[in-house]
This record gives structure tokens, C-alpha cells and sequence, in this order.
């Protein structure tokens, strides 16, 4: 474990963390899903993001860094007093794109949010999850009047390997938000095993 | 806050769309100057002021979700610490997320990381390192996981 006390000589344990995140488009329910599920009310942070030239040439050998800086909501679950478990909300822009390089990095694993209505929203989390490797589930929002899809369509729509597990949810209601967080983990859990 | 281009409500569509599974990420159509939005001037003290001017170099590494304790028996010097440090020890009696101190307090990210490694470089607070790439997480881990879910 590469935990690290900064001071050994502390009667108090310092809890380690881990880090979901939750993706998906504008308005598909990423932080209600997290509120769903989150012993607080999600809270927002400002983190400055590094863009990196990723995906494009570079022939010059220098590197096209910017920065902008991004909200994020997250929520918190206390697994134990030595583990707390942290669900962030990513931008769902797909302009953001090159900040879930940094927020990814060492993440347990994700939970994309479809909407049917705009399924096109989630293709770019699924693109770069998949790319990463990074394991993840997807969620399809079943919003009230929504169209309603069989996860099979979805799956096909979104063009997912078999292994990638696709579960019908309502992210308001905490059992159905539950359910897909221990897809999410028990899928993870397989592959530590594999 | 920003612009949701992508969100058209008069679009409603009849079938699904198909993701191009070779598709890339697509390109940020817009400069981050777009995407930071003007029309916000941020707080009135420049979070260099609050750092005392120091940048990131003399940082003790910190992540988003590294997690903050005060030293309990610790010696505070008030008039050693900022304001914010300040704070930042009576929020951290309780184990907390550098996300969290950053949402509870109002202040960057970045400038908590700053605050914060001072504490820490001081003795004043205690971090531990989140679970990392590097460090896989055990089955022991990912049980205790499940079990704190299915305990919601």
C-alpha cells in the first residue's frame, strides 16, 4: 500500500481514500446520483485542470500545455475508519475531456450516466474509459417520460464488449444508485481476481 | 455557468445514436478561455497572496482525495499560520479530503495544496496518500468496499 504518514508517532489513524468517478452529458443525473448515494450534500470544488496536446502530432517536440479551470461535485461514503470512499462528478462537456486524464489516475473505477435522450453525451466518457482501461459500468438514467430502451439497445448503441456491464437505474432513488456502485466495485473486483 | 452546447432540447430523437467505437475523444471546441467564462473575477485576494507567494515546488504531494487529520498534540503558534491554515486545522479535527477543505473553505484547490503542505511540513497536520495505480487494491479492500455500500 503506498500509504504514507507524514508523522508515524500519531495515536490518530488517518483514513486512506479511494475514488470513484461519475461521467456522462450535461443534465444526465451525475450529481444526483451521487446525492443519492453520498452521506453529505454533494459539495463543489474548483480544480485547475492541465490540457494536454494529447491526441495530436507533435512534431515540435513542444508541449501545448493550458489550463482552465473546472467544477466538480463529489460526495463522500465512510466505509470504515480507515477507508473512505469519494464519488466525483466530472464535467460533462465533452471539451473536458483531457481533465479526466488527471482526475482518472488512480481511480477505482466508473460509473458512466446514459440518457437515451441524448445517449450522444456519453460517448466520449465511454471512449476514454475504454482507451485508459479503466473499469466502468454503465448506468442508463431511466428518466420519468423518458424513451424507454432495453439495456441490450443501449449496449448496442454504444458499441460495448460483452464484459462491460449496463444497468437500467433511477439515480434519485439510493437503492438503484447503490446497485449500480456495487456493479461498478464487484466488476472491479473480478478483474482483480482475473 | 458555461455554455452546454451540446444540450439541445429541441431535438428529440426517435432511435439511438451509434457511438463510432474507433471514435476519438473529439476536440475541445473551445479555448479555455471559453471554457473558464469571464464573467467570474474570482476572489478578491489573489490565492498567491494567501500562499505567501509560493508555488507548487516546495509542495508536499498532495491529491485531490489525500486525507487531512490535525495532530492532535500539537503546539499551534498562531501568529506563525495564516487565517486559512487556521481554519483549515479546526475543519481537519475531523479526517477530510483536500477536496473537502477546498469546498467547505471556499479556497482553490491548488492554494489548499499550498496551505496544507506547510501544515504538514510544520507538523501540524498529518496526510495520507490515496490508493494509487500503483498500489492495487486487495480483494480485503474491495470487500469492505461492498460491504459499506450494501450498508447505505
Amino acid at each position: 500500500m503506498a500509504s504514507r504518514d507524514s508523522d508515524p508517532g500519531t495515536e490518530a489513524p488517518v483514513p486512506s481514500a479511494l475514488k470513484i468517478l461519475v461521467a456522462g452529458g450535461f443534465g444526465a443525473g451525475k450529481t444526483t446520483l451521487v446525492g443519492a448515494v453520498s452521506e453529505i450534500a454533494p459539495l463543489s470544488t474548483e480544480e485547475v485542470m492541465t490540457e494536454a496536446s494529447y491526441g495530436v502530432d507533435d512534431l515540435s517536440g513542444v508541449e501545448a500545455k493550458t489550463t482552465t479551470t473546472v467544477a466538480l461535485d463529489f460526495g463522500r461514503i465512510t466505509i470504515s475508519p480507515s477507508l473512505v470512499l469519494y464519488l466525483f462528478g466530472t464535467p460533462g462537456q465533452e471539451r473536458f475531456w483531457f481533465m479526466w486524464e488527471e482526475l482518472s489516475e488512480g481511480a477505482l473505477g466508473a460509473i458512466v450516466i446514459a440518457d437515451t435522450r441524448r445517449l450522444e453525451t456519453c460517448f466520449a466518457a465511454v471512449d476514454f474509459f475504454e482507451r485508459r482501461g479503466v473499469p466502468f459500468v454503465v448506468a442508463v438514467n431511466c428518466f420519468e417520460g423518458a424513451h424507454e430502451y432495453e439495456a441490450d439497445e443501449v449496449r448496442e448503441a454504444l458499441s460495448l464488449s460483452p464484459e462491460i456491464p449496463v444497468a437500467l437505474c433511477d439515480a434519485r432513488r439510493r437503492e438503484s444508485a447503490k446497485q449500480v456502485l456495487l456493479t461498478l466495485v464487484n466488476r472491479v473486483a473480478e478483474r482483480v481476481t482475473a | 455557468m458555461q455554455a452546454h452546447n451540446e444540450f439541445d432540447p429541441g431535438d428529440i430523437p426517435h432511435g439511438l445514436p451509434q457511438r463510432d467505437a474507433v471514435g476519438g475523444y473529439g476536440e475541445p471546441d473551445g479555448g479555455p478561455d471559453d471554457a473558464a467564462g469571464s464573467e467570474e473575477a474570482g476572489p478578491l485576494v489573489r490565492p498567491y497572496v494567501i500562499a505567501q507567494g509560493r508555488d507548487h515546488a516546495d509542495s508536499v504531494q498532495l491529491d485531490m482525495i489525500s486525507v487531512v487529520i490535525a495532530a492532535k498534540r500539537a503546539e499551534v503558534d498562531e501568529m506563525a499560520l495564516e487565517p486559512e491554515q487556521l481554519r483549515i486545522l479546526e475543519l481537519c479535527r475531523r479526517p477530510q479530503s483536500v477536496a473537502e477543505v477546498s469546498a467547505h473553505l471556499d479556497i482553490p484547490v491548488a492554494v489548499v495544496k499550498v496551505l496544507l503542505s506547510d501544515l504538514l511540513n510544520r507538523g501540524l497536520a498529518l496526510a495520507r496518500a490515496p490508493y494509487t495505480a500503483k498500489s492495487p487494491v486487495s480483494r480485503d479492500v474491495l470487500q469492505a468496499v461492498l460491504d459499506g455500500i450494501q450498508r447505505l
